[in-house]
């Protein structure tokens, strides 16, 4: 760069990030699929992985679905508004794990059913004070937003 | 009168020694308002409880690790083309504040997704980038130190730079290239209908407007010192001379 006149400095920075941008773009491209964290249950009931691969699925949990006081395992029916896909889950469930909330599991899906081996909740990015929605709730004009 | 005359070092050093004490009252102001408006005053989040005020130092110290990195090229690049050392040592010092900065964004998220999403790490695509981000800053930093002629050093680490801001633009957007991960979407954004209640809000606008400040007096002080830095030795050299 020392030796270099400014104009040709410009022009080699300017070809630098041209190039630069095009590789991430192409790198992201080919890997998109290894990026995302999980697979959505549209993915999985359309392309069902093999009963030996294990991979995350996240999505909602559907309502009426959750399952629970079958000792420490807990089933229920995770869905992206197009497919819905059982999961069956024994362990201890994050605290923002529900009805209607966001969760990814990890585990093998076999015989139609996921058996997920840890399960974490999403949250998502809203963020209200708890008095406001009790109050909200008990005059009865509070409405989730996922349901 | 341009903005060039302070890429001289006796200029930079007049006025930014005038700001600092301004900026050191105002950083103080911001933070200490910001943190007891934020951690006492605000009640608890209707899912998250009181983990929510882990946001007061979660989502700035995440804000300065990102935008440092693109202060950081914008330095690096006046330095690679107008030459202007300055530039190249106000890289340099605001790196160590981003790093920083980083180290604690990684430190409260992991304790902010122990609770809330029931593991303290995962390889999403935004934790990921961010991390990659951290060592991208411990690359620079060593970068500089590896090198002993200062410009040859100022010129290697400014190409690392240029390549680290892909990281960098990826924590920020990678939650909305991959959307099927585990850090949700942007709280704040201009475009958008905001999804935060405004007690949360303001004393996290001011905690943002401390940490911006903070890092503004910790790279001013930064580079103050490695100019001086740099005078001592040439100093030094030309006594050995």
């Amino acid at each position: 760069m020392k030796s270099l006149k400014k104009q040709r400095r410009i022009q080699i920075i300017v070809l630098a990030f041209v190039t630069l941008a095009i590789s991430t773009g192409l790198i992201g491209y080919a890997m998109r699929d290894g990026i995302n964290f999980f697979r959505s249950p549209s993915q999985v009931v359309q392309d069902p992985p093999a009963a030996t691969e294990v991979f995350r699925i996240g999505g909602l949990v559907e309502e009426g679905s959750l399952i629970r006081g079958q000792g420490e395992t807990v089933s229920f029916n995770v869905t992206d508004g197009g497919a819905s896909v059982p999961v069956v889950f024994t362990g201890v469930l994050p605290d923002l794990f529900g009805e209607n909330q966001g969760m990814v599991g990890m585990g093998k899906y076999v015989g139609g059913v996921f058996q997920a081996t840890e399960i974490l909740a999403k949250h998502d990015e809203e963020y209200m004070p708890k008095e406001v929605i009790d109050a909200l709730k008990e005059q009865g004009v509070y409405e989730d937003p996922n349901s | 009168m341009s903005l060039w005359q302070y890429a001289n070092p006796v200029k930079f050093l007049n006025l930014s020694g005038k700001v600092l004490p301004t900026l050191s009252v105002l950083t103080v102001i911001c933070l200490v308002t910001g943190m007891y408006w934020g951690y006492f005053l605000t009640p608890d989040d209707y899912k998250q409880g009181s983990t929510v005020k882990i946001i007061y130092i979660h989502v700035p110290s995440a804000l300065i690790a990102i935008n440092a990195w693109f202060m950081m090229l914008v330095a690096a690049l006046i330095w690679l083309i107008r030459r202007h050392h300055v530039s190249a040592l106000a890289a340099k010092a605001a790196s160590h504040v981003g790093v920083v900065m980083t180290l604690i964004a990684l430190i409260t998220g992991a304790f902010w997704g122990q609770p809330m999403w029931g593991t303290w790490w995962a390889w999403d695509p935004r934790l990921t980038s961010f991390l990659i981000l951290f060592l991208f800053y411990l690359g620079y930093i060593a970068l500089w130190s590896a090198i002993e002629d200062p410009d040859t050093a100022a010129d290697l680490t400014s190409v690392l730079c240029i390549v680290g801001s892909v990281f960098a633009v990826l924590s920020r957007y990678a939650v909305n290239f991959w959307n099927q991960g585990l850090h949700q979407g942007a709280t704040l954004s201009l475009d958008k209908e905001e999804n935060i209640s405004d007690v949360f809000y303001f004393p996290l606008l001011f905690c943002i407007a401390g940490f911006v400040l903070l890092f503004l007096v910790l790279t001013l002080v930064g580079t103050r010192a490695e100019i001086r830095n740099r005078r001592a030795r040439a100093l030094v050299a030309r006594e050995k001379g």
